[in-house]
């Protein structure tokens, strides 16, 4: 090495010199630009929040104020008043349970069937499931639709989770197959040769040792489950068992009338239904952001 | 894998019918064998019942005349030849979502990569920006649709105040056919360049060896041409990955244009979704609604397949020749 730094003419200091310059004006300008961008994307959410908290004369204001004069705290107990929220909130929150939690047990037996069962048909099933993905669910809504109406099941919130139980869809089943294949065998034969039951290795044994993949699974189904505006639009007809999705598409209309009342409250409304996701994101970042990226990379 | 001990004495003897049925060589693989489809069942009921019993009634349906008084009665083609030569609204709303796709994926894509380059130079604070970034895919589409038209609102809406105070004429957005796309499009934007795909491009970009940049440098190779000869191809399997995700999420659009404009100005947003949508559920034309839903399958099918099939000609995969 000492070779060959010496056959090299040394840099001249004052070149080194400009090339840490010119290396922190990269540097600098990187700084401002990622920092303008943060400004893009914050201020609409900024201005939302702000806006939540105005008075209904301040929200109409010319020009607008970026913060409110005094906050009007109460505006997010009247959302509450004009409007069933704290039903729709209920709602939603009932059917993100639910269907999480089928999505979560549902998937993992099904991954634990894929991954570590020898049957006829077993891989025609993996495939299956990821044909299945690529199919739009327009093409089996409407059959649902009829199904669910068979059953009794329209304005309830039955059909937004009971198909959850049913292996949680084809994403979720390939993600726990996908992570159960990575484990060793080992852990089962030993576990068999002790007399554990096939049951018993999954709860005690892989079940625990998935628990990265079923974060994953569980913050995703989560998100989606609570943004979800599709399905309970079309099932859900009574403003009472509205979702939060449904109703706040409601309640964006039902005012049309009066538009200048309501901007305030909706945009409390707005606050309150995007709360929880980002919530949900920071606490459980980790698994989320590792949890995209693998869809990405194994995908 | 198996966990059943095959003893010797049981291996020569013939495994019973159902044995040979599950697939398994041995009567005592049978076990396992049952139980593998017990752990499945979840998933092979809800594939008859919620997939494969509604492909079937949907494909049936779309060649029937159904309402909800007389049920259905058979029409052969006649759904698709409606579709295809009298309804107004299907060539149209067909048009509208192949260019507002083509719009939204080549923005949020190259933006998407923008952002995690920028995000991969190791600057101090990148956690914190990513997740910055990452707020607008949080938001519910219903949100995201309420909260960028009070923002875009024509008179109301602080970014037309602003045009204003500057003195300009209020910017029409959502409210006329000519701008209403250009703004969903933007919105869409905004809500997808910081998000799933630019994780999945900044995972990417993290894998890509750092010798080979550092081999480049030695043959001193310019910034631009190691992105260009090293970077893109490394991540195009990441690529090709956003991008067919991309255009099916792209063309499924729906939410946002019924809840910011109900599809309108005068069909100015009525996106396939939106057709297909209101066809079975508000005229409850579920036959017709089903040749749609077919057609739309196809088209999504197509895009993909197609992608696919070009794809071994750009994606490079590491390891593999």
């Amino acid at each position: 090495m000492a070779s060959i730094d010496a056959v090299r003419p040394a840099p001249s200091i004052g070149k080194a010199r400009s090339y840490q310059g010119s290396q922190r004006l990269a540097r600098t300008l990187l700084y401002v630009v990622i920092c303008a961008l943060a400004i893009v994307f914050a201020f609409p959410f900024f201005y939302t929040v702000s806006s939540s908290l105005k008075g209904q004369w301040e929200v109409l204001l010319f020009p607008p104020t970026l913060l409110p004069t005094v906050p009007q705290w109460e505006n997010y107990v009247r959302v509450f008043q004009v409007t069933p929220f704290g039903a729709w909130l209920l709602n939603t929150i009932t059917v993100v349970v639910l269907a999480t939690s089928g999505a979560v047990i549902s998937s993992s037996l099904v991954g634990y069937s894929l991954a570590r069962f020898n049957y006829r048909g077993r891989d025609l099933l993996l495939m299956l499931a990821l044909a299945t993905m690529m199919l739009p669910g327009q093409v089996t809504l409407i059959p649902q639709f009829l199904l669910f109406n068979k059953l009794g099941w329209i304005n309830t919130i039955r059909p937004l989770w009971i198909p959850s139980w049913f292996g949680g869809g084809a994403f979720n089943i390939f993600l726990m197959r996908q992570f159960m294949m990575t484990l060793p065998m080992e852990l089962d034969e030993a576990a068999a040769i002790d007399g554990a039951s096939r049951l018993r290795i999954f709860l005690t044994i892989l079940a625990p040792l998935c628990k990265p993949a079923i974060a994953t699974m569980a913050v995703i189904s989560f998100m989606g489950h609570w943004a979800d505006f599709m399905s309970p639009l079309i099932y859900l007809n009574s403003q009472d068992k509205f979702t939060v999705a449904v109703g706040l598409n409601y309640f964006k209309a039902v005012p049309a009338s009066s538009e200048e009342q309501f901007y305030h409250y909706l945009m409390a409304a707005c606050v309150i239904s995007l709360a929880p996701c980002i919530i949900m994101f920071f606490s459980a970042q980790r698994y989320f952001v590792r949890g995209i990226a693998m869809t990405g990379i194994k995908g | 894998m198996d966990l059943a001990v095959v003893k010797p004495s049981s291996a020569s003897r013939r495994p019973s019918l159902l044995a040979r049925i599950v697939g398994a060589e041995s009567e005592l693989k049978k076990k396992d064998a049952l139980e593998g489809y017990l752990f499945a069942m979840p998933w092979i009921i809800g594939l008859i019942v919620f997939v494969a019993g509604p492909i079937v009634a949907s494909i049936y349906l779309s060649l029937t005349h159904y309402s909800v008084l007389s049920g259905a009665t058979w029409a052969g083609l006649d759904n698709y030849r409606r579709a295809f030569f009298e309804d107004p609204l299907f060539w149209p709303s067909l048009g509208r979502t192949l260019y507002y796709a083509g719009a939204v994926v080549p923005i949020s894509l190259i933006g998407s990569l923008l952002l995690a380059s920028l995000l991969n130079q190791k600057l101090r604070g990148t956690n914190a920006f990513r997740s910055l970034f990452f707020l607008p895919h949080l938001t519910p589409t219903v949100a995201l649709a309420v909260l960028w038209s009070w923002l875009l609102h024509p008179h109301l809406g602080p970014i037309n105040m602003v045009i204003q105070a500057l003195g300009l004429d209020p910017y029409p957005f959502l409210t006329t056919r000519r701008t209403v796309i250009p703004s969903m499009i933007m919105i869409s934007a905004w809500s997808s360049v910081g998000g799933n795909n630019m994780l999945i491009f900044l995972a990417g970009l993290q894998g890509v060896p750092v010798e080979m940049y550092e081999a480049a440098e030695i043959d001193g190779a310019s910034s631009v041409r190691k992105f260009l000869s090293i970077t893109l191809p490394m991540i195009s399997p990441s690529i090709l990955f956003n991008l067919v995700m991309g255009i099916i999420g792209a063309l499924k659009v729906f939410g946002l244009a019924y809840v910011a404009t109900s599809g309108g100005p005068n069909y100015g947003s009525w996106f396939f979704a939106l057709h297909i949508y209101s066809q079975a559920f508000a005229y409850f034309r579920l036959g017709y609604a089903s040749a749609l839903a077919w057609f739309f399958a196809a088209v999504l099918i197509l895009f993909t397949m197609v992608q696919l099939k070009l794809s071994n000609r750009w994606v490079f995969y590491a390891g593999a020749n």
